[in-house]
């Protein structure tokens, strides 16, 4: 069984004069325990709210539906009452610019310290060494929790962040672009900090970011967001060497290799607004293979191998 | 040979932090950037790239060095010897949110530079820069505010902003950093049919997967110096110095059947205040001997014509 399976996730985000944005459009997705998954897409597709809606932690202006399995529980169904019980406990998060977001007054080693005494896990003494063990975990010496954020670097503060949603040892991580602003040799320092973390701890992981080649470096598997949906779920090496949906194809063809000479090009326009009704393949307008069928209602899902889907008209019908 | 624009030569940058001390940002810096050339400096944050592009544009003051536009001296130019250069020399800012005034609109904002130079036919001059730019038809964007562009249209906003005065070399700075993934090409091809026209183009970037792709030449900047430069091709497949090297392992492939082997430096990004003796990589450095601890290496030729790199061991 999933530790984690997501069906038909909506959230929707009221607006002001009776508008609403609809920022998750029906996601569904399974995660094993210890797997690695990545979470990609361009700015504003839903990412963080979808994660959010997994941690109970929408803001007050949103709503969600759908369900959400945790080791077959549906922790969505109760709302904050079947949600809270399993927050930080099994599933943690470790929030979009988390390291910029520590109290500056406060020492790292107290920040980590107060979400392990409100949980009842440890007091005190016990509190303190349990939170040197954390740091230790991630690669920082214990002895430096009564350093302040700003005695730390970028990647330490991040560290930091990670250690602080493992605090209650929970079986699933979410990190929101977890090196998104850090340099390419700390990026890799963090990376290979969550490989070590997932493989020790059996921990499953979701990885939010818009670099695709970040997650085909250290996820086994991703699913591709567009406009709200998830338009394609395959392993990393499906989804580059076998793309179903022209996205996909799209945006790798974007990204430019360090070692390849091929040529890179852009994809024309910009994503949709989500506080409109959207007829058709939302990605239709930008779309390089787009026909007549793609206006008029959101394309099928399609299974190409086991585990392997996309959405998309043309694609179907290949 | 095209002539050669920008020539920076042994170029010092020091900054005062606090009352007292005294930081290099630039510790000897040399590069010219020729006609038609694209050049990219890469390097990680705080090793000096933007500080180099600042005092090239004379925003900063040079501590030491010379700094050549064409065959002018500007390495002291006052504000009003600089006014021509600035006309040939343009730089483009990272951030496409905050370089561009939200009351304004496109047509005003692109049209500054020439009320500055006091150019007429602006009307003109203005279309055929934004059509330069990629935002054709350009009456489709005249009128509209920054808030009603994309990132991508409000970067290339900023760069119409920057050809209106017909420059002859560009300076940009991270010019993609903040777009997404799906727009960054547009820009950086836009910027490549810039110099295809006989632009001089110097890049500063932190993305060596986007400086393979569309540099003709590379420089590695590490704690204020270049320490490894050459043609792109033979900077990321050959590379000479362990610093340059490293880079490069660890660049993430889209492909994840593309076995990585990255060699990941352990420790924090150096800080110019606190420069190591001797090699200043030595400290971080898989393979540093003795002797790279007290003695500082210059660049020398490495590899193929051209190339060049500062380690004792190439
Ligand atoms: N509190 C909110 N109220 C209203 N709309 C919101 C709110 N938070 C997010 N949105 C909207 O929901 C959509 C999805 O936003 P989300 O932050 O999930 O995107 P993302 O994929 O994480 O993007 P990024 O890569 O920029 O972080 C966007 O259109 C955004 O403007
Ligand atoms: N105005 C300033 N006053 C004092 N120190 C400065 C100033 N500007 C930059 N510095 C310092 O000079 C060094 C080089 O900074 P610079 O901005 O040139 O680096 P960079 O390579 O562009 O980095 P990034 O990739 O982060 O943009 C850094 O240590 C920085 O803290
Ligand atoms: S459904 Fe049509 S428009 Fe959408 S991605 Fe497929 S081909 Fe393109
Ligand atoms: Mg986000
Ligand atoms: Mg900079």
């Amino acid at each position: 069984m999933s530790v984690l399976a997501v069906e038909d996730l909506h959230v929707w985000f009221e607006l002001p004069d009776d508008k609403e944005l609809h920022a998750v459009q029906g996601i569904s997705f399974g995660l094993e325990r210890g797997e690695r998954m990545g979470l990609v897409g361009e700015s504003g597709c839903g990412k963080t709210t979808a994660i959010l809606a997994m941690m109970g932690l929408l803001p007050p202006n949103a709503s969600a539906a759908g369900r959400i399995l945790l080791d077959g529980e549906d922790i969505l169904a109760g709302g904050d009452a079947t949600m809270r019980p399993h927050r930080w406990n099994d599933i943690a998060m470790v929030f979009q610019g988390a390291m910029n977001a520590f109290d500056p007054v406060k020492t790292i080693g107290s920040q980590i310290q107060e979400p392990i005494e409100t949980a009842g896990l440890a007091k005190g003494k016990a509190a303190r060494a349990r939170t040197a063990e954390l740091l230790e975990l991630v690669g920082i010496s214990g002895e430096r929790q009564d350093r302040f954020p700003h005695e730390f670097s970028g990647g330490m503060r991040q560290r930091a962040a990670i250690a602080m949603a493992l605090a209650c040892q929970p079986k699933v991580l979410l990190a929101d672009e977890p090196t998104t602003a850090l340099d390419v040799m700390v990026q890799a320092q963090i990376l290979e900090l969550l490989v070590r973390l997932t493989d020790e701890l059996g921990l499953a992981l979701i990885m939010v970011t818009h670099d695709l080649p970040l997650v085909s470096q250290i996820c086994q598997r991703a699913a591709v967001m567009y406009a709200g949906h998830i338009t394609e779920l395959g392993t990393t090496t499906e989804l580059y060497h076998r793309p179903l949906h022209p996205y996909t194809r799209m945006l790798f063809g974007a990204t430019p290799d360090l070692l390849a000479q091929r040529e890179v090009t852009s994809i024309p326009g910009a994503p949709p607004r989500l506080d409109q009704e959207i007829t058709g393949c939302p990605f239709r307008p930008r779309c390089d293979s787009a026909i007549d069928a793609c206006a008029l209602s959101y394309p099928p899902t399609r299974t190409a191998e086991p585990g392997h889907s996309g959405a998309c008209f043309v694609e179907a019908h290949a | 040979m095209s002539e050669t624009l920008l020539t920076i030569e042994d170029l010092v940058v020091q900054y005062r932090q606090g009352r007292k001390k005294v930081v290099k940002a630039v510790d000897g810096v040399s590069l010219t950037v020729a006609a038609g050339e694209f050049v990219a400096l890469v390097g990680e944050s705080g090793c000096g790239k933007t500080t180099t592009a600042q005092t090239a544009m004379r925003m900063v003051p040079a501590t030491s060095g010379t700094i050549r536009y064409r065959d002018r001296d500007i390495t002291n130019a006052t504000q009003s010897e600089m006014r021509p250069i600035r006309r040939e020399l343009q730089i483009i800012f990272q951030d496409p949110y905050e370089s561009l005034d939200p009351r304004f609109r496109v047509k005003d904002i692109v049209a500054e530079p020439l009320e500055i130079h006091g150019l007429d036919n602006r009307d003109e001059r203005v279309r055929a820069a934004m059509e330069r730019a990629g935002l054709t038809p350009a009456d489709l964007y005249l009128e509209r505010y920054p808030h009603e562009l994309s990132g991508g249209q409000r970067q290339r906003v900023s760069i119409a902003a920057a050809l209106a005065l017909e420059p002859t070399m560009l300076l940009a700075d991270e010019p993609v950093s903040m777009l997404d993934v799906s727009v960054r090409a547009g820009i950086l091809g836009l910027l490549n049919d810039l110099r295809t026209s006989g632009l001089g183009i110097l890049m500063i970037t932190h993305d060596l997967s986007t400086a393979a792709h569309f540099a003709d030449r590379i420089c590695v900047m590490y704690l204020g110096r270049i320490v490894e430069e050459g043609p792109a091709h033979e900077v990321i497949r050959n590379p000479q110095h362990p610093y340059t090297k490293a880079l490069v392992s660890v660049v993430p492939q889209p492909d994840p059947e593309q076995s990585m082997q990255p060699e990941i430096l352990q420790g924090e990004t150096p800080n110019p205040a606190d420069v190591p003796t001797g090699c200043r990589f030595h400290p971080r450095c898989p393979v540093a001997t003795a002797a790279c601890s007290s003695e500082d290496p210059p660049l020398r030729p490495a590899g193929s014509d051209g190339h060049r790199a500062a380690c004792i061991l190439v």
